[in-house]
C-alpha cells in the first residue's frame, strides 16, 4: 500500500480538485466514503478502481491513478450509484468528466469504448440518424474485432432489423451544423 | 390521448417490433401519436460520452421541432435512452436562461422548453389509457408468469425522469395484470443490461445479462417484459447466444406493447413477434390455451393466512411483554 499525506495531497492538488468539480458540477466533499456506490454498481466486477475509490482519488486530486483507470470508460451510466447515494453524489458525471479529461490528454484505457462512441457520432453526422449496419461494420473494423456478432448479421438483414440503406433526416445540414457548433464550443472551454 | 411522438432510430431498425406493436396498440385504443417531422438521432450514450453540449443539442433539435409544429402536446417516447436524453435537454433548458440560450445558439432554432416528455410506458400507465386497454382486451394471458424489466433509464435518475419508483417500479406490472399475466417478484427489475457495453466491453457486460436471466428464472418467470429497444435486444440476442452454448434459459423476451397487442387479438406477424432471436410466439399462443385463472381458491388461501396471523398476534404480544 502506498503511504500518502492527505493534507499535503489536497493542498498540492487543489487545481485538479477545483477543475473536476467545475467540470462535473459535483461537490466532492459531499462523499463520506460509505461505499454504497461500489456495492450496487453493475459494472464494478470489471473495474480496476471501484466507484468509491474513484471518488476518493478525485477528492485528493490524485489524477494520475484515475486518468489511466478503466472504470470511467466502462461505467454504463446506469445511475444506480446516485440513486442509492445518501448524499446524491453524481458519480456518472464525475466518470464522464474524467473520461473527457483523459481523452484530452491522449489517454484511452479502453480503446473499444472510444471507437464505439466515435463511429456512433460519425453515423449521426452522416445521416442525422443512426445506421446500425454502418455502426457495427465500422466498429468491428476499427476495433479490430472483425467477426464480433457477425452471426447475427444474416438473420437481422433477413428480418429487416438492419438495412443496407440508412434512414436519413431531410435536413442533414442542420444536424451537421449542430454537431459542429457543439464540438467547437467544447474546444473553446 | 394525444401525443407528439418521437420513435427514435431503433424503432425502424433493431427495435422494429416495438414500433409495429406501438402503432398497433395505439390505434386500437385511440391514442393519437403525431410523429415529429424530420426528427434526428438523440445521440444516446455516445453523445454524452463525447461532449456535454452535443448531448443536449441533438435531442433539443427534436424538441424545438415539436414547438415549431405547434401542437402543444406532450411527447411520448418509447426508447428509454431517447427518453432520458430528451428529459435532460428539457431540464437543462428550464434550469437557466443561459443554458436555454446556449442550446438555441447551437441548434440555430428558437427553443423555449414548453413541452414535456414522457416515456411510452407512462402514457399507457395513465388511467385513460388503462381504461381503453381494458375495453379492447379479447384474450387473457391466463396467469402467464412475467418478469417486468424496467432497466435503468426509465426510472433513473429520479430527479430527471420523475417516473415510477427507482427500486421497485409497478407501472408495467399493473399493465401485465390487466391482460391476465401474473407479474413475479424478482430482484432485477431496475438492474442495468450493460447497454452499448454489450458491444464495446462484452467481457465485463455479458454477466449482467446472464444474471438478469438467472434471477428471472429463479423466480419462476416464463417471460420477460421490456420497455426499451436496447434492453430488449441485449436480453433477446444474448439469451439466444447463451442457449447456443448450453440450453439453459427458456424465457422469451417481449415489449410490453407486443403483449398488449396479443391480448387485443393481434396476429403475431402484425407485431413483428416472429423477428425475435429467442422464439417468442409459441409461449403466448400456449398461454392463451391455458385454463382461465381461478380466483376463488387464491382468495380463500389468503383469508386463511390472515386468520392464522391474527391468532398469532396476541401470542407474540404476550411474549414481548
Amino acid at each position: 500500500m502506498v503511504e500518502r499525506n492527505l493534507t499535503e495531497a489536497i493542498a498540492k492538488n487543489k487545481a485538479n480538485i477545483d477543475a473536476i468539480q467545475a467540470k462535473s458540477g459535483v461537490d466532492l466533499k459531499e462523499c463520506y466514503q460509505c461505499g454504497k456506490c461500489s456495492a450496487g454498481c453493475s459494472m464494478a466486477a470489471g473495474m480496476d478502481l471501484k466507484p468509491r475509490e474513484v471518488v476518493r482519488y478525485l477528492q485528493l486530486g490524485l489524477w494520475d491513478d484515475v486518468l489511466k483507470s478503466n472504470s470511467p470508460w466502462i461505467c454504463a451510466s446506469c445511475h444506480t450509484c446516485v440513486a442509492r447515494c445518501p448524499h446524491n453524489v453524481d458519480i456518472p458525471s464525475l466518470m464522464e468528466a474524467v473520461r473527457q479529461e483523459a481523452k484530452r490528454q491522449g489517454i484511452v484505457p479502453v480503446k473499444e469504448v472510444d471507437v464505439f462512441t466515435n463511429v456512433f457520432i460519425d453515423s449521426v453526422k452522416k445521416n442525422g440518424k443512426l445506421h446500425d449496419l454502418m455502426l457495427t461494420g465500422m466498429y468491428n473494423m476499427k476495433s479490430g474485432h472483425l467477426m464480433q456478432d457477425a452471426w447475427a448479421g444474416a438473420p437481422m438483414l433477413k428480418s429487416g432489423k438492419v438495412g443496407l440503406r440508412p434512414h436519413t433526416v431531410k435536413d442533414k445540414e442542420a444536424v451537421r451544423r449542430l454537431i459542429k457548433n457543439s464540438l467547437k464550443r467544447g474546444e473553446s472551454k | 390521448m394525444k401525443y407528439s411522438y418521437y420513435p427514435g432510430c431503433s424503432l425502424s431498425s433493431t427495435g422494429l417490433e416495438y414500433g409495429l406493436s406501438t402503432r398497433y396498440v395505439a390505434k386500437k385504443i385511440g391514442m393519437e401519436l403525431h410523429e415529429i417531422p424530420d426528427w434526428n438521432c438523440c445521440g444516446a450514450t455516445a453523445a454524452h460520452s463525447m461532449n456535454h453540449d452535443l448531448a443536449l443539442a441533438l435531442p433539443a433539435r427534436n424538441l424545438a421541432l415539436v414547438e415549431k409544429q405547434g401542437l402543444g402536446l406532450e411527447i411520448a417516447i418509447p426508447c428509454a435512452a431517447c427518453y432520458s436524453r430528451m428529459k435532460y435537454a428539457i431540464q437543462a433548458a428550464r434550469s437557466s436562461e443561459k443554458e436555454r440560450q446556449k442550446i438555441e445558439e447551437i441548434i440555430e432554432m428558437p427553443y423555449e422548453a414548453k413541452n414535456d416528455a414522457i416515456c411510452l410506458l407512462e402514457a399507457f400507465a395513465r388511467e385513460d389509457a388503462q381504461a381503453a386497454v381494458k375495453e379492447k382486451i379479447v384474450k387473457s394471458l391466463n396467469g402467464l408468469k412475467v418478469a417486468s424489466y424496467y432497466g435503468c433509464l426509465l426510472v433513473r435518475p429520479a430527479g430527471v425522469t420523475q417516473f415510477d419508483d427507482n427500486e421497485n417500479p409497478q407501472s408495467m406490472d399493473n399493465l401485465m395484470t390487466l391482460i391476465g399475466a401474473k407479474p413475479v417478484n424478482w430482484a432485477f427489475k431496475t438492474e442495468c443490461c450493460g447497454a452499448s457495453h454489450q458491444v464495446d466491453a462484452p467481457k465485463v457486460a455479458r454477466p449482467l445479462i446472464y444474471n438478469i436471466l438467472r434471477n428471472a428464472k429463479a423466480n419462476g418467470a416464463e417471460a420477460i417484459v421490456t420497455a426499451c429497444p436496447l434492453c430488449m435486444m441485449n436480453l433477446d440476442m444474448r439469451e439466444f447466444e447463451f442457449n447456443k452454448a448450453k440450453k439453459e434459459f427458456d424465457i422469451p423476451v417481449y415489449y410490453f406493447t407486443e403483449l398488449l397487442g396479443m391480448a387485443m387479438g393481434a396476429d403475431p406477424k402484425e407485431l413483428g413477434m416472429e423477428k425475435h432471436f429467442t422464439p417468442a410466439v409459441a409461449r403466448i399462443k400456449e398461454a392463451f390455451k391455458r385454463p382461465p385463472e381461478e380466483e376463488k381458491p387464491i382468495k380463500k388461501a389468503k383469508a386463511k393466512v390472515e386468520e392464522v396471523k391474527e391468532e398469532e398476534k396476541p401470542k407474540e404480544a404476550i411474549d414481548n411483554e
